[in-house]
């Protein structure tokens, strides 16, 4: 195996999520200034591509469509050990839902040309939707193997994956290249060692604009994305007390009617 | 000046601290019910880069520095005390035979223990020594090939977790005739003593080392024979108050955090206490200490990293520091109220934690003793 892509994205930490706030002009969130980590399950699919590469030679490229200010997070998978990065960027990727996303990490891997595998997250926590896989996968031509939590190398060409379902797991072999999405359960991922973050200083991040990938606007950002905001509001909980007052019976009808009225059944 | 972190250091705080919060927590009650040190976490720590953050690379460290090892056991300690105390006089192990050992007492000691295969461990203080070095009674004398040491060590750190030692004995009366030597624990006549039972920084071994003519091979002295207060000195100046500092400052940005959050989750008077003003000072000063002791913790190792005098600004960390976090741990158990002194609540342990860095690695007293010189240097006549 000569080349493995790991699709990375860099998401707001969860101890800074207090201060993530929204654009309600573009409907999405205000990333900008809030501290990036590593999605937690791309660091696995990292982990999955380094064990291999450390076990078979090759090498492992991080992809990532994102705005510039997360080279520091790219950088960190770098000292994790991917060998360089890849970072699309672009002002007209913004507003970009999963299928447009889908559609410009398509775009990068066709980019980087050869490849045998591709890695990612089986979701973000930040979108939560598990769906740019197998977008990814559908758009490159390619199969796609989702929640996958066991992966070794059986021959050159070919992987043994254990895939969790519902009720159970399936085993199965598949030639490369495909796409795959992990789970947590696959594996741990390494801490960054410290020669790793040194070695991470002279490693390369390109940064690639539409220029270079040439997509059809019309498919990715706001224009390109068929998914439609149609709202976006803070839930506010506060807690509200009243008394009611009357015979048993109609105690219980005013129950009843606040139950259906705020749709608790 | 420069008061910011680069991205190397940045990512390096964010790398230990991802380390210490996922593989500590789990050994943290053995530790505090056995006061042993949890040695499988050496080889995870090697891995990391911890145990060699100051070796370098030639001996198998990572080579960063002290700026480097005061972050990393800042983050250590803010997870747990006794991690960065017993680290960082692994660390003083390493320091002195990097600087006094020869091409192959390097070979031979220092590459294990930045591999994380043994601990490193600076035996100085006698039962008759302490702050009084060259008080010290235990004696070497060298007979034909070997040096024969007779003596007895205690509130030795790492004592039973390392494989050697470095020992200072007397090898002739007053200040210059000291000697450091590198001792195996297997060594004909070297015993392991008490382990000490403390009160705090409970999972950082601590223990006596005795010595019943114990046999060293000649080769064995570090650096020249007389040269052991220079030794002990320059490790416990430089590396050792550096290194208690650091571990200091850990448990004083634990007591911060503590107090912080439970004055955002306690509701009194229907409001959090955190929006009481008593609280509020408590916090602006556990906040206060917090902020200078960080300016004098990453000074004092940057001083180092330069090549440039470190003894009075590690002096002034470490006595500092180590205050700062004790007041701290009050103000932090103050703030708990009764919840602060039950086992239960962290708040408890870093106060006796603070407690023990105040005479490890060299008392305040001594510690002022230096600042003093320092003060009155510019008056002397």
């Amino acid at each position: 195996m000569n080349r493995i892509i790991v699709c990375m994205k860099p998401v707001p930490d969860p101890q800074h999520w207090n201060k993530v706030s929204m654009d309600h002009e573009t409907q999405t969130l205000k990333r900008e200034g809030i501290p990036t980590i590593i999605n937690p399950l791309d660091k696995h699919a990292l982990e999955a591509a380094l064990s291999i590469r450390d076990a078979h030679g090759g090498e492992v490229l991080l992809l990532s469509m994102a705005p510039p200010f997360v080279t520091p997070t790219l950088r960190e998978g770098l000292a994790m050990g991917a060998d360089r990065a890849i970072l699309l960027s672009d002002p007209v990727f913004a507003g970009s839902d999963t299928l447009a996303t889908a559609h410009i990490l398509a775009a990068g891997c066709r980019w980087i040309g050869e490849f045998d595998l591709v890695l990612c997250g089986n979701m973000t926590i930040d979108g939560s939707t598990a769906q740019v896989g197998s977008q990814l996968a559908e758009l490159l031509d390619l199969p796609s193997v989702m929640h996958v939590i066991d992966l070794h190398r059986k021959e050159d060409h070919l992987l043994r994956i254990t895939q969790k379902i519902e009720h159970g797991y399936v085993r199965l072999e598949a030639e490369l290249p495909l796409v795959i999405s992990v789970r947590k359960e696959l594996n741990k991922p390494r801490y960054t060692p410290f020669t790793g973050i040194l070695a991470a200083e002279s490693k390369e991040i390109n940064m690639l604009s539409n220029e270079e990938l040439h997509i059809d606007t019309g498919l990715i950002g706001l224009e390109g994305s068929p998914t439609k905001m149609a709202g976006l509001e803070l839930r506010r909980f506060k807690r509200e007390k009243e008394r009611v007052e009357g015979s048993p019976e109609e105690i219980v009808q005013v129950l009843v009617d606040k139950i259906h009225r705020y749709g608790i059944i | 000046m420069d008061f910011q972190f680069s991205e190397r250091e940045e990512m390096l705080r964010k790398a230990v601290r991802e380390f210490a919060e996922n593989e500590i927590p789990p050994k943290m009650e053995a530790m505090e019910e056995t006061g042993d040190f949890p040695t499988e976490l050496l080889k995870p720590m090697a891995e990391v880069g911890i145990t060699g953050i100051i070796t370098p690379t030639e001996y198998g460290g990572v080579g960063l520095g002290y700026l480097a090892r005061t972050i990393v056991l800042e983050e250590l300690g803010r997870v747990c005390g006794a991690m960065p105390m017993a680290l960082q006089v692994h660390h003083m192990g390493c320091a002195v035979i990097n600087d006094f050992g020869t091409d192959a007492q390097k070979e031979k000691y220092l590459v294990p223990l930045a591999k994380g295969e043994t601990m490193g461990c600076v035996a100085v203080t006698d039962p008759t020594g302490g702050s009084d070095v060259v008080g010290m009674k235990s004696s070497a004398e060298l007979k034909g090939d070997k040096y024969i040491l007779s003596g007895r060590k205690c509130f030795i750190t790492n004592s039973h977790t390392s494989n050697y030692w470095v020992v200072i004995a007397k090898t002739a009366e007053g200040a210059k005739g000291l000697s450091a030597f590198i001792v195996d624990k297997d060594a004909p006549g070297a015993k392991l003593g008490r382990k000490e039972n403390k009160f705090g920084l409970r999972g950082a071994n601590t223990g006596e080392l005795a010595f019943d003519n114990c046999e060293i091979p000649k080769e064995n002295l570090l650096g020249q024979e007389g040269g052991g207060l220079a030794v002990a000195i320059k490790t416990i100046s430089e590396t050792g108050r550096t290194g208690m500092a650091a571990t200091a400052l850990g448990i004083l940005t634990a007591a911060y955090e503590e107090a912080g959050k439970f004055a955002n989750e306690r509701v009194l008077y229907g409001k959090p206490i955190s929006a009481l003003q008593a609280i509020q000072f408590y916090m602006a000063e556990i906040y206060t200490q917090l902020e200078i002791c960080r300016l004098l913790c990453y000074r004092a190792s940057w001083l180092k990293d330069q090549g440039m005098r470190c003894d009075n600004e590690g002096a002034l960390a470490k006595y500092y520091t180590c205050e700062a976090a004790v007041n701290a741990a009050k103000k932090a158990i103050e703030i708990h109220g009764s919840y602060g002194i039950m086992k239960e609540y962290a708040v408890q342990r870093l106060l006796r934690d603070a407690v023990v860095t105040v005479p490890s690695g060299g008392t305040a007293e001594i510690a002022k003793v230096v600042l003093a010189r320092a003060a009155l240097a510019p008056f002397k006549k």
